[in-house]
């Protein structure tokens, strides 16, 4: 996976930085070749690899009778399924929320030993393959495994039951909270906590009403990017989780059920409703972007 | 007064600190350590007799074929889409560059299904290419495919930023003294980006060599023939041989570590070169 956040860096680029005098602009349209060819390149190869297999997928769907959509919608296997990739989503997302603006204060804000190291590692579940962590997370948190030996008395189970995929969502979330948090942390300007100190504030309301609403479109970006991954998640879950329909399988697992049963159909409506989502959430995680660079306009 | 209340207490600070090492410890670093332990269970020959088997040999030569198909395709795309992106006005860019990212949004599985749709047996274009004996599903040209789909983003959105950040001046100084603009892109454009491009070269195969969900819905899962090496992960590991299934994933996690160690080099002595890819 990637180590920046998505969306966020290429968002930043779409987002011109000031407007060229005209003239210059049409001299410069004169000036740099390559035109035709690179966009060329780009719409072509995007419409190919992208979207036209993208649209067939679209075109299918719009294709299947109501009835066919009404009878796979109500489907208690598939409810349960959707409930657990989006709720579990959203629990693993709040956490990493969590989790992510504590590493990335300490991160930003207190220099240890090995600081370096910690930084680095953030992006390991960028990097490390879905399926390496599967197998991983699923040995460490099995009733004899290092974390699982240590739950399993307390009651608590994790491997092959929701919880554990979970603990998957978590696990693959957690740099996207990280590295939306960090930048905007570095940024902040100091004075303005200055200026709170100096009127009187203590530190935890210098925190609560400074630094939190400065960092809070970031923190909801980050959140709903680690919520976007975790939802279409398949490779680390599968091994965790157990998948026992209705109790810990989740939503892609089930497209991939549906195909190997050849039921085509089945495949493609859960898929529609999936990207239906993930478009939602892309629109909503461009909207706290521009929320993001408003509020960090602001105060600067 | 005011100093203090600008800092937080030390106990603050320490547990602050403890909690965050924790954090990482347990939920990154001891998966990582459990892929090794698991890996080595048995002794170091069995870990490398595990690896030389025909069908991990055939994983790992597919992979490696893969991603040496994908990786260059989404390279000159990367590098064609930021220059058009970068070096052009033109209206509905923020579109394009939303599009462009679109395949991270998109679940792997749904990545995979639909080439399924287009190119399987009951797809679009299935019946014809069955008619001319071409094979795309369960077959080394869909891996691709997949492949391509979900590292489509990589090289082009480590670039953007920067070039929207380091301008046209440069390019246009050099056209304007004369040079054509092949040799502009060679000797002005690619040497000012040339940390960022192997930053997103290196995501992007990694990527691609990691790609399980939307690989797993294309391969057909045909030992020694559509097997990655994570597909092949997974097959050791529902076999029960936890010996296999680790000690390739151990390559895997080593593939993930050498990419992290790179781009962290890069970032620490290139760090103005890639400022603009944090930036922003």
């Amino acid at each position: 996976m990637t180590a920046s956040p998505p969306l966020q860096t290429v968002q930043g680029a779409g987002h011109d930085p000031a407007p060229a005098p005209r003239r210059r602009s049409l001299l410069r349209r004169q000036v740099i070749p390559g035109f035709t060819l690179s966009m060329g390149i780009t719409l072509g190869w995007l419409s190919l690899i992208v979207l036209i297999p993208l649209a067939g997928l679209v075109i299918r769907a719009s294709g299947l009778p109501l009835d066919r959509w009404i009878t796979v919608l109500t489907d208690t296997r598939l409810l349960a399924a959707l409930r657990l990739s989006f709720g579990g989503a959203l629990i693993a997302a709040l956490i990493n929320g969590v989790l992510g603006l504590i590493v990335a204060w300490v991160l930003v804000r207190y220099p240890f030993p090995g600081r370096k190291l910690i930084d680095a590692m953030i992006d390991l579940p960028f990097a490390l393959p879905t399926a390496v962590a599967g197998i991983a997370l699923s040995a460490l948190y099995a009733p004899n495994g290092w974390l699982g030996s240590l739950l399993t008395p307390l009651g608590i189970k994790v491997a092959f039951t929701p919880l554990g995929a979970v603990v998957a969502m978590v696990f693959i979330g957690l740099p996207f909270a990280v590295r939306t948090v960090q930048p905007v942390l570095e940024d902040i300007d100091v004075e303005l906590e200055e200026a709170a100190a100096c009127l009187g504030a203590s530190r935890r309301q210098t925190f609560w009403m400074v630094q939190l609403p400065t960092i809070a479109p970031a923190l909801a970006t980050g959140v709903s990017l680690a919520f976007a991954r975790a939802v279409g998640e398949y490779g680390s879950v599968i091994f965790i989780a157990g998948n026992l329909p209705r109790v810990s399988e989740i939503a892609p697992l089930l497209i991939v059920t549906r195909l190997e049963q050849y039921d085509y159909v089945g495949a493609t409506a859960i898929a529609t409703i999936m990207l239906a989502a993930s478009f939602a959430l892309l629109l909503v995680v461009n909207i706290l972007q521009k929320w993001n660079r408003d509020r960090q306009g602001g105060t600067r | 007064m005011s100093k203090r209340s600008l800092r937080e207490h030390s106990a603050t600070r320490l547990s602050l600190v403890a909690l965050t090492v924790a954090i990482i410890l347990l939920f990154l670093l001891l998966p990582l350590a459990q892929v090794l332990q698991q890996a080595f269970a048995k002794g170091p020959a069995v870990f490398w007799q595990s690896l030389q088997g025909e069908d991990t040999i055939a994983a790992i030569r597919l992979t490696l074929l893969v991603a040496a198909i994908s990786v260059p395709l989404n390279l000159v795309f990367g590098l064609a889409a930021s220059w058009a992106i970068t070096k052009f006005d033109f209206p509905g860019k923020s579109l394009l560059v939303s599009l462009i990212d679109l395949p991270f949004s998109v679940s792997p599985v749904i990545s995979g299904l639909i080439y399924v749709l287009l190119f399987g047996a009951h797809g679009f274009f299935g019946p014809w290419l069955i008619e001319h004996d071409l094979k795309i599903i369960f077959a080394v040209p869909g891996i691709v495919l997949a492949t391509v789909f979900v590292t489509f983003p990589f090289v082009a959105r480590e670039l953007i930023p920067l070039m929207e950040e380091q301008g046209r001046e440069e390019e246009e100084a050099a056209l304007v003294l004369g040079a054509s603009g092949l040799r502009t892109f060679w000797s002005v454009t690619l040497p000012n980006v040339k940390w960022a491009l192997l930053y997103g070269v290196l995501l992007c195969n990694a990527r691609a060599m990691g790609e399980f969900g939307a690989v797993s819905v294309v391969s057909g899962h045909i030992r020694g023939l559509t097997n990655t090496m994570p597909l092949h992960v997974e097959i050791l590991y529902n076999e029960y041989d936890f010996v296999g299934a680790f000690a390739v994933a151990s390559v895997l996690a080593l593939l993930a570590l050498v990419t992290l160690g790179i781009k962290s080099a890069v970032e620490w002595w290139h760090r103005d070169e890639l400022a603009a890819t944090r930036r922003h």
